[in-house]
């Protein structure tokens, strides 16, 4: 079943088309990567499916539900880890987390059980009860994707989830990705090519706007007779006509 | 329930932040001992404690303008509202949310002000009541004001507009200081069209009781009121759908 069903979405700031005419679709339970160069569409594409910006054009079902018609019940479906950290300084790190359960409506119960399950998973007991503030970076991108987490989402999107990450946090954070992976439908971005080839199930590379193809890493590097993922981007991405 | 949880949470961050304590309560508490002070050495009645506090209280509110334009402004800088607006709060919860905490803050900036007078000399009435309750409109304004500066400027104009400008305008052109009538022509004009007067002089009569003046005065802060609060809701929806 599809979990995303994009149709021609476009977007266009005035004269500047960020994205174009992207057809995707990607299957319930999936981890689907989106790659591509600074300014290829990745971002702006993921704030068309999470309801952040109107499409100028087409429309794309999320669990079913329009982006331009139902994005009230998109928004319920849905978890965003964005490109930036995103806390609340002054509040702790449990505090930031009973923020979204009480957005979702979750009981008193509910929601510490989920910080209970969230805080095992991303190893946040020991920073609970610490402002968030003042958290380091690699500390605030954890909490910052556990609050992404917290409200039961069936789709989630992390848009360069391990950027400014050192490589053990990185590691840990992927040992966390794939335990959610089959369970949760996840929309990836990033910029580091051994993240794509070891976590997704496809990878979608744009350019320009416009999603050149979807496929296996695999696939990929098939079809440009590399024996490497980053090599094989690199080529595909310099091939693809401007 | 939504809009209660974000409510706390804004609240939260305005009242954790040391800053916000020590300019919103601290300064016109400072300013209420210093004119006191100021009162007593002088043989003129300059800064009579019963009409300095409730132009005080009025002076006070132009702190909850910065803090909702700093929290809004804030919040709007980093991606912590781009990530909110992926959830199911609303415009509406948004809105709300920002503003409603502020309410009690100011009202307990204004009591505070009011009972750290007392010992000044304050005279105590039941009236006291009366011009608590008869700074909510200013209070809105203020409030909204801040919503709106927020959702159109950075946090670095805003600490610029709101937290000198406007507490300059209020300050000078409110009445609190000095009578406006002694300076007269396009200063006391000025005066008049912006609702800083006019709320000073609302508190100043509701205190000592004169409710056919404060009448006069109410209508033009409940008019600025509304009208600043409908821009703010406006401004801020706007800056969310260009999300």
């Amino acid at each position: 079943m599809q979990a995303i069903k994009a149709s021609g979405l476009v977007k266009r700031y005035q004269k500047l088309t960020a994205v174009d005419d992207l057809h995707l679709e990607v299957m319930q339970g999936e981890l689907f990567s989106l790659l591509g160069v600074n300014g290829a569409g990745k971002t702006t594409t993921i704030k068309m499916l999470t309801c952040l910006t109107r499409p100028s054009d087409g429309d794309a079902t999320v669990g079913g539900f329009s982006i331009t018609r139902e994005p009230e019940q998109v928004k319920r479906l849905i978890g965003v880890s964005p490109q930036e950290t995103a806390v609340a300084p002054n509040l702790s790190v449990r505090e930031n987390l009973e923020l979204i359960c009480g957005i979702y409506g979750f009981s008193r119960e509910k929601a510490n059980a989920r910080i209970r399950e969230l805080s095992g998973q991303f190893d946040l007991e020991t920073v609970l009860n610490r402002k968030a503030g003042k958290l380091s970076g690699g500390w605030q991108r954890r909490v910052s994707i556990a609050m992404a987490l917290i409200g039961e989402p069936q789709i989630l999107f992390l848009d360069e989830p391990t950027l400014g990450l050192d490589v053990i946090a990185r590691h840990d954070l992927w040992d966390v990705i794939r335990l959610l992976k089959g369970r949760v439908t996840i929309i990836l971005t990033t910029h580091y090519m051994e993240e794509a080839e070891a976590l997704s199930d496809r990878i979608g590379i744009m350019k320009n706007g416009r999603l050149l193809d979807a496929g296996t890493a695999e696939e990929w590097k098939e079809k440009a007779q590399t024996a490497d993922f980053e090599t094989a981007f690199i080529s595909i991405v310099r091939e693809a006509a401007e | 329930m939504k809009m209660i949880t974000f409510a706390r949470r804004c609240a939260k961050e305005i009242l954790r932040d040391p800053i916000n304590l020590a300019f919103g309560l601290g300064f016109p508490l400072v300013l209420l001992l210093l004119l006191s002070a100021i009162q007593a050495s002088i043989p003129v009645s300059m800064f009579e404690i019963d009409t300095l506090t409730p132009g005080l209280t009025v002076f006070g509110l132009s702190f909850m303008t910065l803090f909702s334009a700093t929290l809004v402004a804030k919040d709007r800088e980093t991606a912590f509202l781009q990530r909110l607006y992926t959830t199911p709060l609303t415009g509406r919860d948004f809105i709300l949310g920002y503003m409603l905490p502020l309410l009690p803050i100011a009202l307990c900036q204004t009591a505070v002000c009011y009972l750290a007078a007392i010992p000044l000399g304050l005279t105590v009435s039941i009236h006291v009541i009366d011009a608590l309750i008869g700074i909510i409109p200013m209070a809105v304004f203020n409030i909204a004001l801040g919503l709106l500066c927020g959702s159109l400027l950075g946090v670095k104009q805003v600490g610029g507009i709101c937290g000198a400008l406007l507490t300059n305008l209020s300050a000078w052109l409110s009445g609190v200081w000095f009578d406006l009538k002694l300076v007269g022509g396009f200063f006391a004009k000025a005066a008049n069209i912006l609702p800083f007067f006019h709320a000073v002089e609302l508190e100043k009569a509701l205190f000592s009781g004169n409710f056919a003046l404060a009448g006069t005065h109410f209508w033009p802060v409940l008019l600025y009121s509304a009208w600043i609060t409908v821009a703010a809701v406006l401004c801020f929806l706007r800056q969310m759908q260009k999300q």
